[in-house]
Protein backbone atom coordinates (compact mmCIF):
# COMPACT_ATOMS: atom_id res chain seq x y z
CA UNK A 1 0.00 0.00 0.00
CA UNK A 2 3.03 2.55 1.07
CA UNK A 3 4.59 1.80 -2.79
CA UNK A 4 1.24 2.82 -4.23
CA UNK A 5 0.90 5.76 -2.61
CA UNK A 6 4.76 6.79 -3.16
CA UNK A 7 3.97 5.97 -7.07
CA UNK A 8 0.86 8.58 -6.90
CA UNK A 9 3.02 11.12 -5.28
CA UNK A 10 5.50 10.57 -8.17
CA UNK A 11 2.81 11.05 -10.64
CA UNK A 12 1.97 13.99 -8.84
CA UNK A 13 5.87 15.25 -9.50
CA UNK A 14 5.20 14.71 -13.37
CA UNK A 15 2.80 16.67 -13.46
CA UNK A 16 4.41 19.43 -11.21
CA UNK A 17 7.31 18.97 -13.64
CA UNK A 18 5.26 18.81 -16.09
CA UNK A 19 5.51 21.92 -17.94
CA UNK A 20 9.15 21.80 -18.24
CA UNK A 21 9.17 18.54 -19.42
CA UNK A 22 6.17 18.89 -21.88
CA UNK A 23 8.43 21.70 -23.61
CA UNK A 24 11.43 19.45 -24.16
CA UNK A 25 8.91 16.84 -25.75
CA UNK A 26 6.83 19.00 -27.84
CA UNK A 27 10.09 20.82 -28.97
CA UNK A 28 11.37 17.06 -29.99
CA UNK A 29 8.87 16.20 -31.89
CA UNK A 30 8.69 19.21 -33.98
CA UNK A 31 12.46 18.81 -34.98
CA UNK A 32 11.52 14.88 -35.48
CA UNK A 33 8.43 16.03 -38.08
CA UNK A 34 10.66 18.97 -39.26
CA UNK A 35 13.52 16.46 -39.94
CA UNK A 36 12.32 15.66 -43.22
CA UNK A 37 13.47 18.63 -44.76
CA UNK A 38 17.16 19.75 -43.04
CA UNK A 39 16.80 23.14 -44.22
CA UNK A 40 13.18 23.86 -43.36
CA UNK A 41 14.49 22.49 -39.73
CA UNK A 42 15.44 25.69 -37.37
CA UNK A 43 12.32 27.61 -39.22
CA UNK A 44 10.29 24.70 -38.50
CA UNK A 45 11.24 24.48 -34.41
CA UNK A 46 10.89 27.84 -33.85
CA UNK A 47 7.54 27.89 -35.73
CA UNK A 48 6.09 25.32 -34.02
CA UNK A 49 5.21 25.98 -30.66
CA UNK A 50 2.02 24.43 -29.94
CA UNK A 51 1.82 20.96 -27.60
CA UNK A 52 1.18 18.05 -29.35
CA UNK A 53 0.13 15.68 -27.18
CA UNK A 54 0.10 12.74 -30.18
CA UNK A 55 3.77 13.35 -30.50
CA UNK A 56 4.20 13.35 -26.87
CA UNK A 57 2.44 10.16 -26.36
CA UNK A 58 4.31 8.54 -29.28
CA UNK A 59 7.68 9.63 -28.73
CA UNK A 60 7.37 7.91 -24.27
CA UNK A 61 5.75 4.72 -25.97
CA UNK A 62 7.83 4.71 -28.82
CA UNK A 63 11.44 3.00 -28.81
CA UNK A 64 14.38 4.87 -28.75
CA UNK A 65 18.21 5.07 -29.12
CA UNK A 66 18.56 6.77 -25.58
CA UNK A 67 16.72 7.03 -22.68
CA UNK A 68 15.17 9.88 -21.89
CA UNK A 69 15.05 10.43 -17.99
CA UNK A 70 13.49 13.94 -17.74
CA UNK A 71 14.41 17.27 -19.01
CA UNK A 72 17.52 17.22 -20.22
CA UNK A 73 18.59 13.94 -18.62
CA UNK A 74 19.26 11.41 -21.02
CA UNK A 75 21.43 8.39 -21.46
CA UNK A 76 22.96 6.99 -24.33
CA UNK A 77 22.96 3.80 -25.47
CA UNK A 78 25.23 1.43 -27.76
CA UNK A 79 24.30 1.71 -31.20
CA UNK A 80 25.23 -1.44 -33.14
CA UNK A 81 24.85 -1.45 -36.69
CA UNK A 82 25.95 -4.03 -39.56
CA UNK A 83 25.64 -1.86 -43.17
CA UNK A 84 27.43 -4.07 -45.68
CA UNK A 85 30.00 -6.18 -44.25
CA UNK A 86 30.80 -3.34 -42.14
CA UNK A 87 30.08 -3.53 -38.20
CA UNK A 88 30.15 0.21 -36.48
CA UNK A 89 29.53 0.27 -32.73
CA UNK A 90 29.47 3.63 -31.47
CA UNK A 91 27.67 5.30 -28.72
CA UNK A 92 24.01 7.04 -29.54
CA UNK A 93 25.47 10.13 -28.14
CA UNK A 94 27.57 10.58 -30.91
CA UNK A 95 24.08 12.01 -33.04
CA UNK A 96 23.57 14.67 -29.79
CA UNK A 97 24.21 18.32 -30.84
CA UNK A 98 23.83 19.69 -27.64
CA UNK A 99 20.29 21.43 -26.79
CA UNK A 100 18.52 24.22 -28.24
CA UNK A 101 17.21 27.15 -25.94
CA UNK A 102 14.81 25.34 -24.73
CA UNK A 103 16.59 22.43 -23.80
CA UNK A 104 15.71 20.09 -26.59
CA UNK A 105 17.82 17.81 -27.23
CA UNK A 106 19.29 18.39 -31.06
CA UNK A 107 20.49 15.66 -33.49
CA UNK A 108 23.37 15.41 -36.40
CA UNK A 109 25.02 12.81 -38.26
CA UNK A 110 27.89 11.19 -37.33
CA UNK A 111 30.63 9.14 -39.46
CA UNK A 112 31.71 5.50 -37.76
CA UNK A 113 35.14 4.22 -38.05
CA UNK A 114 34.21 2.51 -41.26
CA UNK A 115 33.65 5.91 -43.16
CA UNK A 116 29.77 5.30 -43.58
CA UNK A 117 27.55 8.43 -42.15
CA UNK A 118 24.54 7.62 -40.47
CA UNK A 119 21.36 9.77 -38.88
CA UNK A 120 19.46 9.49 -36.18
CA UNK A 121 16.15 9.74 -38.52
CA UNK A 122 12.80 9.12 -36.01
CA UNK A 123 14.52 6.81 -34.21
CA UNK A 124 15.44 4.65 -37.24
CA UNK A 125 18.65 4.79 -37.84
CA UNK A 126 19.83 5.39 -41.92
CA UNK A 127 22.72 5.78 -43.46
CA UNK A 128 23.38 9.90 -44.90
CA UNK A 129 22.95 10.35 -48.43
CA UNK A 130 26.00 12.64 -48.55
CA UNK A 131 26.90 16.11 -47.67
CA UNK A 132 25.55 17.30 -50.47
CA UNK A 133 21.99 15.94 -50.20
CA UNK A 134 21.79 17.28 -46.68
CA UNK A 135 22.77 20.53 -47.45
CA UNK A 136 20.15 20.87 -50.42
CA UNK A 137 17.67 19.15 -48.23
CA UNK A 138 16.53 16.97 -50.61
CA UNK A 139 13.77 14.30 -50.21
CA UNK A 140 15.76 10.72 -50.18
CA UNK A 141 14.99 7.33 -50.00
CA UNK A 142 16.97 6.51 -46.85
CA UNK A 143 19.17 3.32 -47.24
CA UNK A 144 18.99 1.62 -43.79
CA UNK A 145 21.80 -0.24 -42.24
CA UNK A 146 20.79 -3.65 -40.13
CA UNK A 147 20.12 -1.84 -37.03
CA UNK A 148 21.11 -4.25 -33.91
CA UNK A 149 21.66 -1.65 -31.37
CA UNK A 150 20.78 -2.02 -27.89
CA UNK A 151 17.41 0.43 -28.10
CA UNK A 152 15.55 1.55 -25.03
CA UNK A 153 13.24 -1.70 -25.03
CA UNK A 154 16.16 -3.57 -25.66
CA UNK A 155 17.98 -2.22 -22.31
CA UNK A 156 15.10 -2.48 -20.24
CA UNK A 157 14.24 -5.85 -21.12
CA UNK A 158 18.24 -6.64 -20.50
CA UNK A 159 17.86 -4.89 -17.09
CA UNK A 160 14.57 -7.07 -16.16
CA UNK A 161 16.54 -10.28 -17.21
CA UNK A 162 19.49 -9.27 -15.08
CA UNK A 163 17.57 -8.00 -12.16
CA UNK A 164 15.60 -11.85 -12.73
CA UNK A 165 19.01 -13.68 -12.93
CA UNK A 166 19.68 -11.70 -9.71
CA UNK A 167 16.32 -12.12 -7.56
CA UNK A 168 15.52 -16.06 -8.71
CA UNK A 169 19.53 -17.01 -8.25
CA UNK A 170 19.44 -14.86 -4.30
CA UNK A 171 15.71 -16.86 -3.90
CA UNK A 172 16.97 -20.60 -5.22
CA UNK A 173 19.66 -20.96 -2.92
CA UNK A 174 17.60 -20.72 -0.07
CA UNK A 175 15.73 -23.45 -1.74
CA UNK A 176 19.13 -25.36 -2.18
CA UNK A 177 19.33 -25.46 1.42
CA UNK A 178 17.03 -28.15 1.56
CA UNK A 179 12.91 -28.80 1.64
CA UNK A 180 12.67 -28.78 5.40
CA UNK A 181 13.62 -25.08 6.51
CA UNK A 182 10.89 -22.57 6.48
CA UNK A 183 10.64 -20.21 4.02
CA UNK A 184 11.83 -16.81 4.56
CA UNK A 185 12.39 -13.15 3.06
CA UNK A 186 11.84 -12.67 -0.71
CA UNK A 187 10.91 -16.01 -0.94
CA UNK A 188 8.04 -15.43 0.72
CA UNK A 189 7.12 -13.15 -1.80
CA UNK A 190 8.15 -15.30 -4.56
CA UNK A 191 7.10 -18.85 -3.98
CA UNK A 192 3.21 -17.71 -3.95
CA UNK A 193 3.42 -16.92 -7.75
CA UNK A 194 5.67 -19.43 -8.25
CA UNK A 195 2.79 -21.52 -6.95
CA UNK A 196 0.10 -20.12 -8.40
CA UNK A 197 1.39 -20.54 -11.97
CA UNK A 198 1.98 -24.32 -11.33
CA UNK A 199 -1.19 -25.11 -9.75
CA UNK A 200 -3.55 -22.39 -11.50
CA UNK A 201 -2.30 -22.32 -14.44
CA UNK A 202 0.11 -25.27 -15.85
CA UNK A 203 -1.55 -27.90 -13.91
CA UNK A 204 -5.22 -27.68 -14.77
CA UNK A 205 -4.47 -26.70 -18.90
CA UNK A 206 -1.57 -29.27 -19.18
CA UNK A 207 -1.79 -31.54 -16.66
CA UNK A 208 0.10 -33.22 -13.83
CA UNK A 209 2.41 -35.20 -15.23
CA UNK A 210 2.96 -33.20 -18.45
CA UNK A 211 3.28 -30.16 -16.72
CA UNK A 212 6.91 -30.15 -15.51
CA UNK A 213 8.43 -29.90 -18.05
CA UNK A 214 6.99 -26.82 -19.51
CA UNK A 215 7.15 -25.10 -16.25
CA UNK A 216 10.31 -23.56 -16.64
CA UNK A 217 9.10 -21.53 -19.48
CA UNK A 218 5.74 -20.78 -18.07
CA UNK A 219 7.24 -19.41 -15.16
CA UNK A 220 9.63 -17.16 -16.85
CA UNK A 221 7.45 -15.83 -19.20
CA UNK A 222 5.32 -14.89 -16.54
CA UNK A 223 7.87 -13.41 -14.25
CA UNK A 224 9.40 -11.82 -17.38
CA UNK A 225 5.97 -10.31 -18.90
CA UNK A 226 5.23 -9.15 -15.29
CA UNK A 227 8.54 -7.21 -14.28
CA UNK A 228 8.43 -5.65 -17.73
CA UNK A 229 5.03 -4.60 -17.30
CA UNK A 230 5.72 -3.11 -14.16
CA UNK A 231 9.00 -1.90 -14.78
CA UNK A 232 7.44 0.31 -17.93
CA UNK A 233 5.07 1.85 -14.73
CA UNK A 234 7.52 3.74 -13.30
CA UNK A 235 7.73 7.15 -13.60
CA UNK A 236 11.24 8.85 -14.89
CA UNK A 237 12.70 5.89 -15.53
CA UNK A 238 12.92 6.87 -19.23
CA UNK A 239 9.38 5.16 -20.07
CA UNK A 240 9.93 1.84 -20.50
CA UNK A 241 7.86 0.25 -23.26
CA UNK A 242 9.09 -3.40 -23.03
CA UNK A 243 6.03 -5.64 -23.52
CA UNK A 244 4.47 -2.66 -25.72
CA UNK A 245 7.07 -3.30 -27.93
CA UNK A 246 6.23 -5.78 -30.76
CA UNK A 247 9.48 -7.33 -31.41
CA UNK A 248 9.83 -8.58 -27.85
CA UNK A 249 6.56 -9.66 -27.40
CA UNK A 250 6.89 -11.51 -31.17
CA UNK A 251 9.78 -13.16 -29.84
CA UNK A 252 7.39 -14.23 -26.69
CA UNK A 253 4.89 -15.38 -28.62
CA UNK A 254 7.34 -17.03 -31.83
CA UNK A 255 8.69 -19.25 -28.87
CA UNK A 256 5.17 -20.31 -27.57
CA UNK A 257 4.50 -21.27 -31.44
CA UNK A 258 7.79 -23.57 -31.88
CA UNK A 259 7.17 -24.79 -28.02
CA UNK A 260 3.76 -26.11 -29.33
CA UNK A 261 4.83 -26.97 -32.90
CA UNK A 262 7.35 -28.88 -31.26
CA UNK A 263 5.86 -30.97 -28.76
CA UNK A 264 2.34 -31.27 -30.51
CA UNK A 265 1.48 -34.74 -31.06
CA UNK A 266 -0.49 -36.87 -33.44
CA UNK A 267 -3.43 -36.38 -31.69
CA UNK A 268 -2.78 -32.67 -32.01
CA UNK A 269 -1.81 -32.49 -35.74
CA UNK A 270 -4.64 -35.10 -36.59
CA UNK A 271 -7.23 -32.77 -35.24
CA UNK A 272 -6.16 -29.93 -37.16
CA UNK A 273 -5.66 -31.28 -40.46
CA UNK A 274 -7.99 -34.45 -40.64
CA UNK A 275 -10.71 -33.89 -38.17
CA UNK A 276 -12.24 -36.86 -37.38
CA UNK A 277 -16.29 -37.56 -37.49
CA UNK A 278 -16.89 -34.88 -39.81
CA UNK A 279 -18.06 -34.72 -43.42
CA UNK A 280 -15.62 -33.88 -46.04
CA UNK A 281 -17.17 -31.15 -47.43
CA UNK A 282 -17.22 -29.71 -43.76
CA UNK A 283 -13.72 -30.73 -43.39
CA UNK A 284 -12.75 -28.92 -46.35
CA UNK A 285 -13.55 -25.72 -44.79
CA UNK A 286 -12.55 -26.49 -41.82
CA UNK A 287 -8.75 -27.59 -42.40
CA UNK A 288 -7.55 -24.43 -43.74
CA UNK A 289 -9.54 -22.38 -40.63
CA UNK A 290 -7.36 -24.66 -38.73
CA UNK A 291 -4.22 -24.47 -40.15
CA UNK A 292 -4.51 -20.77 -40.19
CA UNK A 293 -5.45 -20.71 -36.10
CA UNK A 294 -1.73 -22.38 -35.31
CA UNK A 295 -0.48 -18.55 -36.66
CA UNK A 296 -3.42 -16.91 -35.22
CA UNK A 297 -2.87 -18.06 -31.57
CA UNK A 298 0.18 -16.83 -30.99
CA UNK A 299 -0.09 -13.65 -33.14
CA UNK A 300 -3.52 -12.94 -30.89
CA UNK A 301 -1.10 -13.66 -28.00
CA UNK A 302 1.61 -11.12 -29.16
CA UNK A 303 -1.44 -8.54 -30.12
CA UNK A 304 -3.03 -8.74 -26.57
CA UNK A 305 -0.09 -7.71 -24.74
CA UNK A 306 1.49 -5.34 -26.90
CA UNK A 307 -2.07 -3.76 -27.18
CA UNK A 308 -2.68 -3.80 -23.33
CA UNK A 309 0.19 -1.84 -22.18
CA UNK A 310 0.53 0.38 -25.06
CA UNK A 311 -2.88 1.29 -24.11
CA UNK A 312 -2.12 1.61 -20.33
CA UNK A 313 0.43 4.14 -21.01
CA UNK A 314 -1.16 6.04 -24.01
CA UNK A 315 -4.18 6.77 -21.94
CA UNK A 316 -2.00 8.01 -18.45
CA UNK A 317 0.01 9.73 -20.92
CA UNK A 318 -3.10 11.23 -22.06
CA UNK A 319 -4.46 12.25 -19.21
CA UNK A 320 -0.49 14.23 -18.78
CA UNK A 321 -1.03 15.43 -22.10
CA UNK A 322 -4.73 17.06 -20.87
CA UNK A 323 -3.33 19.04 -18.25
CA UNK A 324 -0.53 20.34 -20.30
CA UNK A 325 -2.94 21.34 -22.95
CA UNK A 326 -5.08 23.22 -20.77
CA UNK A 327 -1.76 24.56 -19.43
CA UNK A 328 -1.15 25.94 -21.96
CA UNK A 329 -3.97 28.11 -22.74
CA UNK A 330 -3.56 29.64 -18.81
CA UNK A 331 -1.91 28.29 -15.87
CA UNK A 332 -5.17 28.34 -14.26
CA UNK A 333 -7.02 26.13 -16.44
CA UNK A 334 -3.76 23.78 -16.10
CA UNK A 335 -3.80 23.64 -12.35
CA UNK A 336 -7.60 23.05 -12.66
CA UNK A 337 -7.50 20.22 -14.92
CA UNK A 338 -4.46 19.13 -13.20
CA UNK A 339 -6.63 17.96 -10.37
CA UNK A 340 -8.65 16.15 -11.73
CA UNK A 341 -6.56 14.52 -14.21
CA UNK A 342 -3.91 13.39 -11.76
CA UNK A 343 -6.87 11.66 -9.46
CA UNK A 344 -7.90 9.67 -12.34
CA UNK A 345 -4.23 9.08 -13.53
CA UNK A 346 -4.18 7.44 -9.90
CA UNK A 347 -7.19 5.68 -10.63
CA UNK A 348 -5.07 4.32 -14.10
CA UNK A 349 -2.38 3.35 -12.36
CA UNK A 350 -3.87 0.97 -10.34
CA UNK A 351 -6.06 -0.41 -12.92
CA UNK A 352 -2.28 -0.40 -14.18
CA UNK A 353 -0.76 -2.42 -11.65
CA UNK A 354 -3.55 -4.79 -12.14
CA UNK A 355 -3.06 -5.04 -15.61
CA UNK A 356 0.80 -5.59 -15.62
CA UNK A 357 -0.11 -8.82 -13.83
CA UNK A 358 -3.31 -9.44 -15.77
CA UNK A 359 -1.55 -9.55 -19.07
CA UNK A 360 1.41 -11.58 -17.45
CA UNK A 361 -1.60 -14.23 -16.29
CA UNK A 362 -3.32 -14.27 -19.66
CA UNK A 363 -0.37 -14.69 -21.73
CA UNK A 364 0.93 -17.59 -19.46
CA UNK A 365 -2.40 -18.84 -19.23
CA UNK A 366 -2.96 -19.19 -23.00
CA UNK A 367 0.42 -20.35 -23.51
CA UNK A 368 -0.33 -23.18 -20.72
CA UNK A 369 -3.68 -23.83 -22.79
CA UNK A 370 -1.59 -23.84 -26.04
CA UNK A 371 0.72 -26.33 -24.90
CA UNK A 372 -1.58 -28.27 -23.34
CA UNK A 373 -3.53 -28.45 -26.28
CA UNK A 374 -0.61 -30.05 -27.94
CA UNK A 375 -0.05 -32.80 -25.97
CA UNK A 376 -3.29 -33.71 -25.30
CA UNK A 377 -3.99 -37.92 -24.80
CA UNK A 378 -6.73 -39.14 -27.16
CA UNK A 379 -8.26 -40.84 -23.88
CA UNK A 380 -8.18 -37.61 -22.25
CA UNK A 381 -9.95 -36.17 -24.52
CA UNK A 382 -12.70 -38.26 -24.82
CA UNK A 383 -13.54 -38.11 -21.31
CA UNK A 384 -14.08 -34.47 -21.79
CA UNK A 385 -16.81 -35.28 -24.49
CA UNK B 1 5.73 7.29 -35.39
CA UNK B 2 6.85 4.28 -37.49
CA UNK B 3 8.22 2.67 -34.26
CA UNK B 4 5.06 1.70 -32.45
CA UNK B 5 3.80 -1.39 -34.96
CA UNK B 6 7.17 -1.94 -36.95
CA UNK B 7 9.54 -5.08 -36.22
CA UNK B 8 12.66 -4.34 -35.31
CA UNK B 9 15.28 -6.99 -37.03
CA UNK B 10 17.61 -6.06 -34.12
CA UNK B 11 15.15 -5.91 -31.32
CA UNK B 12 13.84 -9.57 -32.60
CA UNK B 13 17.73 -10.86 -32.50
CA UNK B 14 18.68 -9.19 -28.76
CA UNK B 15 15.34 -10.16 -27.58
CA UNK B 16 15.45 -14.06 -28.75
CA UNK B 17 18.80 -14.13 -27.20
CA UNK B 18 18.13 -12.30 -24.03
CA UNK B 19 14.85 -14.60 -23.53
CA UNK B 20 16.51 -18.05 -24.24
CA UNK B 21 19.54 -17.15 -22.12
CA UNK B 22 17.22 -16.28 -19.01
CA UNK B 23 15.01 -19.45 -19.77
CA UNK B 24 18.04 -21.73 -19.97
CA UNK B 25 19.67 -19.74 -16.87
CA UNK B 26 17.07 -19.57 -14.55
CA UNK B 27 16.13 -23.08 -15.46
CA UNK B 28 19.26 -24.15 -14.70
CA UNK B 29 19.63 -22.49 -11.64
CA UNK B 30 16.25 -21.42 -10.40
CA UNK B 31 13.29 -23.14 -11.82
CA UNK B 32 14.72 -26.46 -11.46
CA UNK B 33 15.92 -26.38 -7.25
CA UNK B 34 13.02 -24.14 -7.01
CA UNK B 35 10.17 -26.79 -8.10
CA UNK B 36 12.16 -29.42 -6.62
CA UNK B 37 12.72 -28.48 -3.66
CA UNK B 38 8.65 -27.41 -3.50
CA UNK B 39 7.22 -30.94 -4.25
CA UNK B 40 10.24 -32.60 -1.83
CA UNK B 41 8.54 -29.75 0.98
CA UNK B 42 4.66 -30.72 -0.11
CA UNK B 43 5.39 -34.31 -0.53
CA UNK B 44 7.25 -34.20 3.06
CA UNK B 45 4.43 -32.14 4.57
CA UNK B 46 2.30 -34.81 2.84
CA UNK B 47 4.10 -37.65 4.40
CA UNK B 48 4.25 -35.94 8.07
CA UNK B 49 0.45 -35.13 8.55
CA UNK B 50 -0.12 -39.36 7.43
CA UNK B 51 2.28 -40.13 10.01
CA UNK B 52 0.86 -38.07 12.47
CA UNK B 53 -2.50 -39.28 11.45
CA UNK B 54 -0.94 -42.79 12.08
CA UNK B 55 0.50 -42.27 15.22
CA UNK B 56 -2.52 -40.72 16.04
CA UNK B 57 -4.57 -44.24 15.24
CA UNK B 58 -1.79 -46.06 17.12
CA UNK B 59 -2.21 -44.22 20.18
CA UNK B 60 -5.83 -44.91 20.06
CA UNK B 61 -5.17 -48.54 19.69
CA UNK B 62 -2.93 -48.55 22.25
CA UNK B 63 -5.45 -46.56 24.58
CA UNK B 64 -8.16 -49.31 23.89
CA UNK B 65 -5.41 -51.83 24.20
CA UNK B 66 -4.77 -51.14 27.50
CA UNK B 67 -8.04 -50.71 28.71
CA UNK B 68 -8.71 -53.94 27.61
CA UNK B 69 -5.61 -54.98 29.60
CA UNK B 70 -7.05 -53.47 32.55
CA UNK B 71 -10.12 -54.97 31.85
CA UNK B 72 -8.42 -58.34 31.84
CA UNK B 73 -6.30 -58.01 34.76
CA UNK B 74 -9.34 -56.89 36.61
CA UNK B 75 -11.81 -60.12 35.96
CA UNK B 76 -8.56 -61.96 36.45
CA UNK B 77 -8.02 -60.28 40.04
CA UNK B 78 -11.90 -61.23 40.56
CA UNK B 79 -11.61 -65.13 39.38
CA UNK B 80 -8.46 -65.43 41.54
CA UNK B 81 -10.92 -64.05 44.81
CA UNK B 82 -13.26 -65.95 44.29
CA UNK B 83 -11.69 -68.90 43.78
CA UNK B 84 -9.24 -68.35 46.72
CA UNK B 85 -12.48 -67.60 49.02
CA UNK B 86 -13.75 -70.93 47.63
CA UNK B 87 -10.89 -72.74 48.78
CA UNK B 88 -10.77 -71.27 52.34
CA UNK B 89 -14.50 -71.84 52.62
CA UNK B 90 -13.51 -75.25 51.52
CA UNK B 91 -10.77 -75.90 53.68
CA UNK B 92 -12.70 -74.67 56.21
CA UNK B 93 -15.61 -76.70 56.25
CA UNK B 94 -13.42 -79.86 55.45
CA UNK B 95 -11.54 -78.81 58.63
CA UNK B 96 -14.72 -78.31 60.55
CA UNK B 97 -16.27 -81.59 59.46
CA UNK B 98 -13.08 -83.17 60.30
CA UNK B 99 -12.89 -82.05 63.73
CA UNK B 100 -16.68 -82.98 64.55
CA UNK B 101 -16.18 -87.16 62.76
CA UNK B 102 -13.03 -86.76 64.73
CA UNK B 103 -15.07 -85.98 67.79
CA UNK B 104 -17.77 -88.43 67.23
CA UNK B 105 -14.90 -91.01 66.71
CA UNK B 106 -12.93 -90.38 69.75
CA UNK B 107 -16.17 -90.31 72.02
CA UNK B 108 -17.45 -93.56 70.62
CA UNK B 109 -13.71 -95.13 71.33
CA UNK B 110 -14.50 -93.63 74.78
CA UNK B 111 -17.77 -95.47 75.41
CA UNK B 112 -16.72 -98.78 73.65
CA UNK B 113 -13.71 -98.36 76.66
CA UNK B 114 -15.97 -97.76 79.07
CA UNK B 115 -18.30 -100.60 78.17
CA UNK B 116 -15.33 -103.06 78.49
CA UNK B 117 -14.03 -101.90 81.63
CA UNK B 118 -17.64 -102.26 83.32
CA UNK B 119 -18.43 -105.67 81.75
CA UNK B 120 -14.62 -106.52 83.04
CA UNK B 121 -15.34 -104.37 86.39
CA UNK B 122 -18.84 -106.32 86.77
CA UNK B 123 -16.85 -109.68 86.02
CA UNK B 124 -14.51 -109.41 88.49
CA UNK B 125 -17.38 -107.99 91.11
CA UNK B 126 -19.13 -111.49 90.10
CA UNK B 127 -15.66 -112.99 90.86
CA UNK B 128 -15.43 -111.60 94.32
CA UNK B 129 -19.25 -112.00 95.01
CA UNK B 130 -19.03 -115.68 94.53
CA UNK B 131 -15.82 -116.58 96.41
CA UNK B 132 -17.16 -114.04 99.11
CA UNK B 133 -20.04 -116.14 99.05
CA UNK B 134 -18.66 -119.29 99.19
CA UNK B 135 -15.97 -118.48 102.21
CA UNK B 136 -19.38 -117.05 103.77
CA UNK B 137 -21.18 -120.01 103.30
CA UNK B 138 -17.83 -122.34 104.64
CA UNK B 139 -17.73 -120.27 108.21
CA UNK B 140 -21.09 -120.74 108.18
CA UNK B 141 -21.26 -124.28 107.80
CA UNK B 142 -18.44 -124.38 110.43
CA UNK B 143 -20.44 -122.63 113.11
CA UNK B 144 -23.98 -123.53 112.51
CA UNK B 145 -23.09 -127.14 112.12
CA UNK B 146 -22.44 -127.04 115.85
CA UNK B 147 -25.31 -125.21 117.24
CA UNK B 148 -28.75 -124.52 115.65
CA UNK B 149 -30.01 -121.42 117.80
CA UNK B 150 -26.60 -120.16 116.36
CA UNK B 151 -27.50 -121.18 113.57
CA UNK B 152 -30.32 -119.86 113.23
CA UNK B 153 -28.83 -116.66 114.91
CA UNK B 154 -25.87 -116.37 111.83
CA UNK B 155 -29.17 -116.69 109.38
CA UNK B 156 -30.61 -113.90 110.36
CA UNK B 157 -27.48 -111.99 110.42
CA UNK B 158 -26.82 -113.04 107.42
CA UNK B 159 -29.75 -112.47 106.06
CA UNK B 160 -29.24 -108.59 107.80
CA UNK B 161 -26.01 -107.96 105.74
CA UNK B 162 -27.25 -108.77 102.93
CA UNK B 163 -30.05 -106.62 103.16
CA UNK B 164 -28.01 -104.11 104.17
CA UNK B 165 -25.73 -104.66 101.56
Amino acid sequence: MRSFLMLALMICGVVVFGQHDAHTVASHSSIDAASHKEAEHAEASNEEEKFNPGDMIMHHISDAHQVHFIGKLYMPLPVILWNHGHLDVFMSSAFWNGFDERGELQFKSYTASSGATYENHHESIVISAGEEHAAHGAETAHEKPMDFSITKSVFGMLFIIVLMIVIFRSVAARYKEGAHKAPTGLQNAIEPFILFVRDEVAIPSIGKKKAASFMPFLLTVFFFIWMCNMFGLIPFLGGFNITGTLSITLVLATLVFIITSINGNAHYWGHIFWPPGIPLGIKLILVPIEALSIFIKPTVLMIRLTANITAGHIIILAFVGLVLLFGESSAVAGYGVGIGAVLFMIFMFFIELLVAFLQAYVFTLLAALYFGDATQDHHHEEDHH
Amino acid sequence: MEGLLSVSVGTVFWASIAFISVLLILKKMAWGPILKTLEEREQGIANALKQAELAKEEMASLKSGNEQLLKEAREERELILKEAKEMGDKMRSEAKERAVSDAAQLLANAQREIETQKKAAIEELKNQVASLSIEIAEKLVKDNLSDAEKQNALNSRLIQDLKAN
